[in-house]
């Protein structure tokens, strides 16, 4: 019997999202005895679902709403409409993540300090260390089940990372490895190890993979505490005369709008959504929308220094074949400004199906010259090059002052500009990458330009002075009490690595703090 | 994707074949579209034959894979008919778009029809001059999909696709690779 919670109970505590940051936070505070109410836009789609198919995937778990784009980046050009390869499904994008699982390293949670002016980059420090994270960092690693901490081993390499490591080690690199992944290499946590199926953006068929989905939110509901309540789209966050949030409305699966009460409210609708919601909010009292008095939420969206280098060889590579994104090169991760930008990248084993291959290679190319490439798939090897972005104030989450969802409320439009730093990082990291292969023998190179957004950070920003951000060191709004912000939208700054271990290392730490000031009754 | 090709015994009824070599399998008979070498024909619901023949002629030179047979091309065109039926405005921009190709073909080469340019290095140049109207970017934004996620496709670039209800590659080759 599943719980289910009345419409009208005010003690519980409503979550908005179940992906990585909603999920682990409406997980946790259940089996801390808090009551949740966790509402997911999208429907339950469980590892037996699941299709080893690109299209047919993406038409199950994607978020497919209308957005709209603006600004210089390629997306725009090409994904009008898609600016972001998210996920609108129970588990959110925990369904569709590689499994990348890397700590931050301490100066990018200082980066205004370490790296100074940037011109042109809103850069600031995160209210919160390393250090402090680092319990966090090591809760979230055990639950998640990452590989080469906790006594797990590494996966096995697959032949793309073989060809990666071989070129990686001749020219000189050392930190060179399957990674950090939040994948089984051995049965844990009641979930099989990795099959080496190969469709991890699919879905995992095997559960290997760590997701909210299927290793949290069941064991919050055995709880008792939570309700998961899917095909739930909330567009508004109500709040009372003293200016404290009372509950959320939303549509149901069948378009029915329902108020959902609540002693808390936190958004975790990944980097477009949670400000879009907070727009949407705006009401007398809050006339710029809710927890806004800084004029910065939307603002300083990131979405990493991403791009991809395929590479072909004279011999067959297979890289579709296995884990994904089991290999990493992490030498340029590092800040070293002698190389012409601040902070640094990370390079990750990375292979797409011939389907989204032909959609993401190059974007509107044609004839031989992307035919020829095509043709070369067999030979490929892949990797995905992810580095931090600069925030920018102007990068940023409004409402479109046209564009209506099927609800009729405005779409989120997201404008993005690449940084000069960003466009130098980038061009480091092609040549880099580009030598790797080299090295293993490449016959023909592809630097392919950033996909829709997979990492989507910042919009909310943490500070600690309430001007500079949206949030404080623990996610909750500086202007609204009983208001958090649970996703990648808190993300002072980008880092180079992958967010999800650091989303779920917060919610962790969240889920604490909204107990402990639940319990001295200051929520 | 569902089969959309319909198999047909070759008829000896009248057919108008074309000049050029390029396509001189493919004739035009009442409504359909039939390729005697591969032994197949393609049925519309909204495109003049004509048309749909040219059509995936320039499916062809927009994603030229010389492996992959002319019925794939087609069975991505018959999802472009389909949608047509439904859809006037996208129809008459078909129907236009291709007559400006033919057009183009009889301007510069003196042939009646795109197709029958026969060599693809001209007919490319002609995609050159068009490639920025709504017309080309419908037609490639479509085939891009419409053709690369044709499951029989896939051998031609080595692809295996869907590998859970295998077992995945952890016993079938996920580290197989010895050339380096």
């Amino acid at each position: 019997m599943t719980t289910k919670f009345r419409m009208d109970d005010d003690s519980v505590v409503v979550i908005v999202g179940s992906g990585a940051g909603g999920g682990t936070l409406a997980t946790q505070l259940a089996l801390k005895g808090v009551k949740v109410v966790c509402l997911e836009a999208g429907a339950r789609h469980e590892i037996e679902d699941f299709i080893n198919d690109e299209w047919a995937s993406f038409g199950q778990l994607a978020w497919t709403d209308m957005r709209m784009t603006s600004g210089s980046w390629r997306v725009s050009r090409n994904f009008a409409n898609l600016p972001a390869w998210i996920v609108k499904s129970v588990g959110g994008s925990t369904t569709h993540w590689a499994g990348a699982s890397l700590r931050f390293q301490e100066h990018e949670f200082k980066t205004k300090s370490v790296y100074g002016e940037v011109k042109g980059a809103n850069l600031l420090d995160w209210p919160v260390t390393l250090k402090e994270m680092e319990p966090w960092y090591a809760m979230a690693e055990d639950r998640m089940g990452v590989t080469r901490t906790n006594g797990i081993p590494g996966l096995p390499g697959n032949n793309n990372f073989k060809v990666m490591e071989y070129g990686a080690k001749k020219i000189g690199y050392s930190m060179v490895h399957t990674g950090n992944m939040a994948i089984n290499s051995q049965p844990r946590d009641g979930r099989a190890a990795c099959q080496q199926i190969g469709f991890c953006f699919q879905g995992c068929k095997s559960g290997a993979k760590w997701s909210t989905l299927y290793a949290e939110l069941p064991k919050g509901e055995k709880t008792g505490n939570l309700e998961v309540r899917s095909q739930c789209h909330v567009y508004k966050i109500e709040h009372d005369n003293s200016g404290k949030v009372t509950g959320v409305v939303y549509y149901d699966k069948d378009g029915k709008s329902q108020r959902q009460k609540a002693r808390v409210v936190a958004v975790a609708g990944n980097s477009i959504e949670t400000p879009r919601l907070l727009l949407l909010s705006a009401s007398g009292k809050f006339s710029k929308g809710l927890a806004n008095s800084s004029d910065q939420v939307g603002r300083n969206y990131m979405r990493h220094m991403t791009g991809s280098v395929y590479a072909s060889f004279d011999r067959p590579v297979k890289m579709w074949r296995g884990t994904t994104m089991a290999g990493i090169i992490q030498d340029e991760a590092k800040h070293d400004p002698k190389r012409g930008f601040v902070g640094g990248y990370e390079m990750e084993t990375l292979s797409l199906g011939v389907p989204f291959m032909a959609a993401f290679l190059d974007p509107g190319s044609w004839g031989r010259e992307f035919t020829t490439g095509m043709e070369a798939y067999e030979n490929m090897a892949g990797m995905w090059l992810v580095g931090e972005d600069m925030p920018q104030a102007t990068n940023r989450i409004t409402l479109h002052d046209k564009a209506k969802d099927k609800h009729g409320l405005p779409v989120a439009n997201v404008h993005f500009d690449d940084h000069p730093n960003d466009i130098k990082m980038r061009d480091h990291a092609y040549a880099r990458g580009m030598a790797v292969y080299e090295a293993a023998g490449a016959t023909r190179f592809f630097p392919t330009t950033p996909y829709p957004s997979t990492h989507n950070l910042g919009t909310c920003r943490m500070a600690a002075k309430p001007e500079d951000g949206v949030v404080n060191a623990y996610g909750r709004s500086h202007d609204i009490k009983n208001l958090f912000i649970s996703d990648g939208s808190q993300f002072t700054t980008g880092a180079a690595e992958n967010p999800t271990l650091t989303i779920v290392a917060l919610a962790l730490r969240q889920a604490d703090h909204i107990v402990s000031l639940m319990s001295k009754r200051e929520i | 994707m569902e089969q959309v090709i319909r198999f047909t015994p070759q008829k000896p009824a009248r057919r108008e074949f074309i000049r050029a070599s390029v396509a001189a399998s493919v004739v035009v008979s009442a409504g359909a579209l039939m390729n005697s070498s591969e032994a197949w024909a393609l049925e519309l619901k909204a495109l003049k034959p004509e048309t749909a023949r040219t059509l995936i002629q320039l499916a062809r030179d927009i994603y030229p894979h010389d492996r992959i047979a002319t019925k794939y091309y087609a069975v991505a065109i018959k999802g472009m008919d389909a949608k047509a039926a439904g859809d006037a405005k996208f129809k008459a921009m078909l129907e236009k778009g291709v007559a400006d190709l033919n057009g183009r073909a009889k301007k510069a080469h003196q042939r009646a029809h795109y197709e029958s340019v026969g060599w693809e290095i001209d007919r490319v140049k002609i995609l050159k001059s068009v490639e920025k109207t709504p017309f080309f970017q419908a037609i490639r934004g479509d085939l891009v999909v419409s053709l690369y996620n044709q499951k029989e496709v896939w051998p031609v670039f080595g692809y295996e696709g869907e590998s859970a209800s295998k077992g995945g590659y952890i016993n079938r080759g996920f580290n197989d690779l010895t050339w380096l």
